[in-house]
């Protein structure tokens, strides 16, 4: 472990903590252009939080301290999987203490605390909002570890920066399976992300709401960690994406000036994602609730099938 | 007795086209009201007037509009009820109980509009000053409907809500996401205005009554000066009737586009909202120029109109329209082609129309569940009787069809708009109006974008108003729209809400 590895994975953190939310504006500045709307300042997600963080809480009476820990344990696991996502470079120290089976059990670590969190008050919509989530997330969770063991399969290991290393060097090619499989994801990161057509982030009606149910309790640097938690997890599941299908670009042990230059890189891949996303949310209409379950399922299928044509390519 | 005698008995009331009243006795209020509803006529309103001593109730049928009146007899706390003949008088009769004391005989005797706000037995309409002991602390306990069963759960919904909008309480029973029962709890928006009005003067309620609920403020203002002119006798000038056709057209464009903007977004579809936002605020910037305000509230006046507008800001208002009428039938072709936003309101908080005719759905919501009703086709008024508007009827009965209704009726007003600035009449915009005596009595009627309008106006002495009744059709259709929520999941309400927006402020008053 030389010192500039240690200064990555310091990097990659800080990065994805500052940058979470940028990314967040960047993708509703997108979506107000596509609907001809002048767009909000690209800082407007770190105002939202300076005011929060300036605001005192307010707690209800009958909150357990689980109500409490949750934003914390939430943002932590967010931070703990941006650790161990190559964004920067794939040499990173902590890489062996988290595969990406783990990185999903991190995510759903997170989302059990947000779910118990937003029961633990009693009212009806915290109630509402966790019962759906979970069923997003008994539904998601599959479909994402099935992308996963894809991208292993391929690389014959299941730790997220040596298989972004090796998709990366393998000799360049079409990988249909890694094909079925960005569809996959794509629609899990929409799923998983509160994105429209799953869930509709900018919605004031508490009866549609998912991922906004579970926050109507919090406020003040509660819901501040929470809504960081939230733009860190997208920036998270964007770090994953490139990770596997665009791996090129990050340092991968060649020294200092690649790490230098994957800054940039990784500026224009979150860009060019983010606007994509946008796109794709405006475009699109949400889902009735009861479709969410077929939306999820196509995605499983999809990885499914990626599985399938890579074992039947391989055994070609 | 057939409907068509008691016509005959009723005597012309000012006002409204073909409106006729008729005092009755306890027997006849309940027999001539099963005579209206065997044929085929439709609840309008009812409320106290005289001190809280007389009924009254104002039906809609094919013949014309009549109004029955009940004098209680001396000491006599009840009248016979009629919500077995027509459903949506059960909170009509609870909020006349509320608000001057007279009771139904019918069964369900919880309040309606009176919250902890002030005692049972203080009727503001009637009483003399404030409540005796006001007490804020009060908690309200109201006795909502519940359903048993394994699963079942209820939600409570408002009035405090997540977004800024108005207040309102749902408190729904489901089971998973499926709404088994969903019950209202309405009046947190009451601030007492038909009571303001009785501390007014005649020739100013119409400012009062532009504001009873912003959207059809037109409409409002309209069905009072009709009333008005009606009991004063004014001859409007021609001119003057034409405008007010102009303004309540451009009220149910703006209305109409707000609201198709609004389903698009709550349907998730916020490209909608954008476009649909733009083209009104484009269609109020011109009615702006043309007539010096965006919503029109002080554009209708006893005897006129308040503006004269110049040709040339008519020209560009024309103009405008058109623009924007070309847009819409873009975006329409979006909202039928994308299959996301059709699968969201195809089949949602379906009416059918049967069940819309049993519970007397009205205006917009209605003509979408195949209540072939508009009181500018059927009971028209100067000058739709020379416009001759296209009445849009759908029979699906869901969103869909509310969304397409729209889409139709805001055509429609393009063309009555063209018409109407093709053929409008040279002359003055308003006339001075005679005071009507104390104890006149009239009626106005206007289909604003929602549904019919309905103002009673009853003069008082030296020129004060005696009692002054609004009455918005949202009280006809909220029932309803528990019933449309039935079946449907919890998180598509929102959107089944929207597609029929109804008014907080014009129906609590």
């Amino acid at each position: 472990m030389s010192l500039l590895d240690w200064l990555t994975q310091a990097l990659e953190v800080i990065v994805a903590l500052a940058a979470a939310p940028l990314f967040l504006g960047w993708i509703n500045q997108c979506r107000a252009w596509l609907q001809n709307r002048r767009a909000p300042s690209l800082l407007l997600p770190y105002y939202g939080l300076r005011k929060l963080f300036h605001k005192d809480a307010v707690i209800a009476t009958n909150a357990s301290p689980l109500f409490r820990a949750a934003p914390y344990v939430v943002f932590g696991t967010m931070v703990t999987a941006a650790a161990v996502i190559p964004s920067m470079g794939t040499r990173l120290p902590f890489t062996d203490a988290a595969d990406a089976i783990v990185l999903v059990g991190l995510f759903a670590t997170a989302r059990v605390f947000l779910a118990l969190a937003a029961m633990d008050v009693g009212t009806a919509f915290g109630t509402l909002g966790a019962r759906r989530e979970m069923m997003i997330g008994f539904l998601a969770e599959p479909a994402l570890l099935m992308v996963i063991f894809v991208a292993s399969l391929i690389t014959a290991t299941t730790t997220l920066p040596a298989i972004s290393e090796r998709l990366a060097l393998q000799e360049l090619g079409l990988y249909p399976s890694l094909a079925f499989t960005a569809v996959a994801f794509t629609m899990v990161l929409l799923a998983e992300n509160a994105r429209i057509p799953v869930d509709n982030p900018a919605t004031h009606l508490e009866l549609t709401m998912i991922h906004e149910a579970m926050l109507l309790e919090y406020s003040a640097r509660h819901l501040a960690l929470m809504e960081w938690a939230a733009a860190l997890k997208l920036f998270n599941y964007a770090g994953i994406g490139f990770a596997l299908f665009i791996p090129w670009g990050v340092n991968m042990g060649a020294g200092p000036l690649a790490l230098l230059a994957s800054v940039p890189l990784l500026a224009l891949k979150l860009a060019l994602a983010g606007a994509g996303l946008a796109l794709v949310e405006t475009v699109s209409a949400k889902l009735r609730v009861f479709r969410a379950p077929e939306f999820l399922a196509t995605a499983f299928l999809l990885a499914v099938l990626g599985l399938l044509v890579h074992l039947l390519l391989r055994a070609a | 007795m057939p409907l068509r005698r008691w016509l005959n008995e009723a005597t012309p009331l000012p006002g409204a086209p073909r409106a006729r009243a008729l005092t009755v006795d306890a027997d006849a209020w309940r027999e001539a009201a099963r005579a209206v509803a065997a044929a085929g006529g439709r609840s309008i309103t009812l409320w106290a007037a005289g001190g809280g001593r007389t009924l009254r109730a104002a039906f809609a049928t094919g013949p014309g509009v009549l109004v029955l009146s009940l004098p209680l007899a001396a000491g006599a706390e009840t009248y016979p009820g009629i919500e077995d003949l027509f459903p949506c008088a059960n909170r009509l009769q609870r909020a006349v109980a509320d608000l001057s004391g007279p009771r139904s005989t019918d069964t369900d005797t919880r309040p309606w509009l009176r919250h902890a706000a002030w005692p049972a037995d203080y009727h503001p309409l009637v009483a003399q000053g404030g409540p005796a002991a006001a007490d804020g602390t009060a908690v309200e306990v109201y006795p909502f409907v519940r359903v048993e069963g394994e699963g079942v759960h209820e939600i409570p919904v408002g009035p405090v809500h997540a977004g800024v909008i108005e207040p309102g309480h749902f408190r729904f029973s489901v089971v998973g996401e499926k709404i088994l029962r969903l019950e209202e709890r309405l009046g947190y928006a009451h601030k007492g205005i038909e009571r303001r009005f009785q501390s007014m003067a005649l020739l100013d309620g119409h400012r009062l009554a532009a504001r009873v609920s912003g959207d059809s403020a037109v409409a409002y203002s309209w069905a009072y000066c009709q009333a008005l002119e009606g009991m004063a006798g004014t001859e409007v000038p021609p001119r003057a009737v034409w405008l007010r056709a102009l303004g309540l057209e451009l009220e149910r464009m703006a209305n109409h586009l707000g609201d198709l903007g609004a389903l698009g977004n709550d349907a998730g579809f916020a490209f909608g909202l954008a476009q649909f936002s733009r083209l009104k605020e484009q269609l109020l910037r011109a009615t702006e120029h043309a007539l010096g305000q965006r919503y029109l509230f002080d554009f209708v006046v006893p005897g006129g109109v308040g503006v004269d507008p110049a040709p040339e800001a008519l020209r560009a208002l024309g103009a405008c329209a058109e623009d924007i009428q070309r847009e819409v039938v873009r975006l329409r072709e979006i909202y039928d082609e994308h299959a996301g936003v059709r699968d969201r309101f195809n089949g949602a908080g379906t009416v059918l129309p049967e069940l819309a005719a049993r519970l007397g759905l009205t205006g917009l919501a209605g003509r979408a569940s195949g209540q072939a009703f508009d009181l500018r086709c059927d009971l028209p008024c100067e000058p739709y009787t020379e416009l001759r508007p296209r009445m849009v009827v759908r029979g699906e009965g869901d969103v869909a069809a509310r969304v397409a209704v729209r889409f139709d009726e805001f055509v429609e007003s393009c063309r009555l708009l063209g018409e109407i600035l093709a053929h409008l009449p040279d002359g003055p915009v308003r006339v001075s109006v005679e005071t009507p005596a104390e104890g006149a009595f009239g009626i106005g009627l206007v289909e604003g974008w929602r549904g019919p309008v309905f103002v009673a106006l009853e003069a008082g002495a030296a020129g004060a108003i005696g009692r002054c009744h609004p009455h918005d059709p949202s009280w006809q259709n909220w029932p309803v729209l528990e019933h449309a929520a039935i079946g449907n999941i919890v998180p598509d309400f929102p959107l089944i809400n929207k597609s029929f927006n109804l008014a907080y402020s014009g129906h609590d008053l």
